[in-house]
């Protein structure tokens, strides 16, 4: 207005600041850019599955067979984007929703699979052999030892008719089991956070019991490998982290055989890890579960409510301190 | 530069501060977007207990990183960042808080006294977070003026504890991937050191440092 002021000189404040709230601007929105993919980064989002393989001619069981056998529990199925972006699997991320991610392209082909040890007939299977074995459906409770828990639609067949190819002798008393090594393909295997290769076992009679199957699929496909691609144990009655994944070895042998978690931490976690509501994790109560999907925690079922089935293993055995 | 009147003019302090506010509610508005959308996984309620803990975490780290970066690097306007980076950490402890007791617990209080004797490291989480209160509470110039500078700074050599117990709270509750957790022992044990050395062994060329925020 005045004329004492120049005009060059207003329009050059006016430049500046504008320079200036243009720098703030590209400050802030620069920031919290920055901000945002860091979120983004370090809590990825689930992750579309990639179509697996259908499997065919797999065996259905009827209800009737199933409130006998425990081969079909009659409770909601937990979504396949669920189980396909929730898992613990080490070998590859130690984020539950980072596993998906990070096993993401795993080659899972060729695969062979070596049963030996105390046997007649040691052997090394190749994946398409297995898949030849009758595949049957299973919906199992699956209960994590953290707290959580899961009903899946397994496709699989029952460890006792591998175990029977290879006519086990009478010294074999238990089943050591191991999972892939190869820290190229599972790249955690670099670090030392557990003791590299995954390791789990079972008794025999356990191993030979019909709930106890090997699992090559899920809801009608073959399993994706954050859940344990190409093939993975799954005794239901047993902690999660029991049910090993991606195995490459199955011995016989006569003693028990070392288990990564029990090595990780012998109080915490033992041989027999059966589920068990009475006996709670020393950091945590095992009495309740919170079932994925559902808000209020669940009461955990002894044995996973698979008592009708597999008690009759444990007749006799403390289970406190057989934990 | 003459100040220009009828011009709303933000100092340089005051943009730094609206930068770091900003920035440090952006997971909040991830987080609400991504439960608003069901995108938060499998198990949102240990996914909302995760992030907020994170977070509760990263911002007692940054407030008790600043006075060591300060004094190294000279930087004497830092501290008046520390109070805003101080209650974020108190924020997004009270949001940590809330979700375990409203949402896991829905505010049932035996639940909750049953939860903790069975899970110390919840215990260890409630130390930390009580930690926090008092410093939250004499935040405030007023309070800054009443405590006095020296019982002020005293009492909020707190947040130091408030860190590690933090730290040791996340320690506690991981299976046996413990490299997060001891990132954050390993960096506050750091800062810790760097105060206790500064103290005990001053360097020759002390300046005067102020213990307390002037703003």
């Amino acid at each position: 207005m005045s004329d004492k002021i120049k005009s060059t000189e207003i329009t050059d404040k006016q430049v500046y600041l504008n320079r200036r709230l243009f720098m703030r601007a590209a400050v802030l929105a620069g920031t919290a850019t920055a901000t945002t993919l860091l979120y983004r980064r370090l809590n990825p989002q689930p992750l579309k599955l990639a179509e697996g393989e259908k499997l065919d001619d797999v065996v259905k069981v009827t209800r009737e067979e199933a409130s006998k056998t425990g081969y079909l529990v009659d409770e909601p199925q937990t979504p396949l984007a669920s189980i396909t972006n929730y898992n613990n699997f080490y070998e590859f991320d130690t984020s539950k929703s980072g596993v998906a991610h990070a096993a993401k392209g795993f080659v899972t082909r060729p695969w062979a699979v070596s049963v030996e040890g105390l046997v007649n007939k040691p052997r090394v299977f190749d994946l398409d052999e297995l898949l030849q074995i009758r595949q049957e459906e299973r919906v199992y409770r699956l209960r994590c030892v953290e707290g959580w828990s899961m009903v899946i639609p397994w496709i699989g067949f029952p460890l006792h008719k591998l175990l029977e190819k290879v006519e086990p002798t009478s010294q074999a008393k238990y089943v050591a089991f191991q999972t892939l090594l190869d820290p190229n393909r599972m790249p955690n295997q670099k670090f030392g956070i557990l003791s590299w290769p995954y390791v789990e076992g079972l008794r025999l009679d356990e191993a030979m019991h019909p709930l106890t199957i090997m699992a090559t699929g899920m809801y009608g496909e073959t399993l994706p490998p954050q859940d344990g691609a190409p093939i993975r144990l799954v005794v239901p009655w047993k902690y999660g982290f029991k049910s090993i994944k991606s195995v490459v070895k199955i011995s016989l042998v006569a003693d028990e055989p070392p288990t990564t978690w029990n090595i990780e931490g012998p109080d915490e976690y033992g041989f027999y890890s059966n589920v068990n509501p009475n006996v709670a994790h020393p950091r945590w109560s095992q009495a309740d579960e919170r079932r994925i999907g559902e808000y209020n925690r669940r009461k955990t079922l002894m044995f996973n409510g698979y008592g009708e089935q597999v008690a009759k293993l444990y007749e006799g055995m403390d289970l406190v301190r057989n934990f | 530069m003459s100040a220009l009147p009828n011009t709303r003019r933000m100092t340089s302090l005051n943009f730094t501060k609206l930068v770091i506010f900003t920035n440090a509610l952006i997971p909040l508005a991830l987080l609400l977007w991504d439960v608003w959308r069901k995108n938060v996984g499998a198990n949102p309620l240990e996914f909302a207990t995760r992030t907020t803990g994170m977070l509760t975490l990263v911002f007692l780290t940054l407030t008790i990183a600043i006075t060591p970066f300060r004094k190294t690097f000279n930087i004497n306007s830092l501290v008046k960042l520390r109070r805003m980076l101080g209650l974020f950490a108190f924020f997004y402890g009270v949001l940590h808080l809330l979700t375990y007791i409203w949402f896991d617990r829905l505010f049932n209080f035996i639940s909750v006294g049953k939860d903790v004797a069975q899970r110390p490291f919840i215990l260890v989480g409630m130390i930390a977070f009580f930690l926090m209160v008092p410093l939250a509470i004499t935040s405030t110039n007023k309070m800054i003026k009443r405590l006095g500078g020296k019982r002020w700074a005293l009492l909020h050599r707190l947040v130091y504890f408030a860190a590690a117990a933090g730290a040791l709270h996340f320690w506690m509750l991981v299976k046996s991937d413990v490299r997060l957790p001891l990132t954050f022992a390993f960096v506050v044990g750091v800062l810790l050191a760097h105060r206790l050395l500064v103290k005990y062994f001053p360097p020759r060329s002390s300046q005067s440092t102020e213990l307390f925020p002037k703003d």
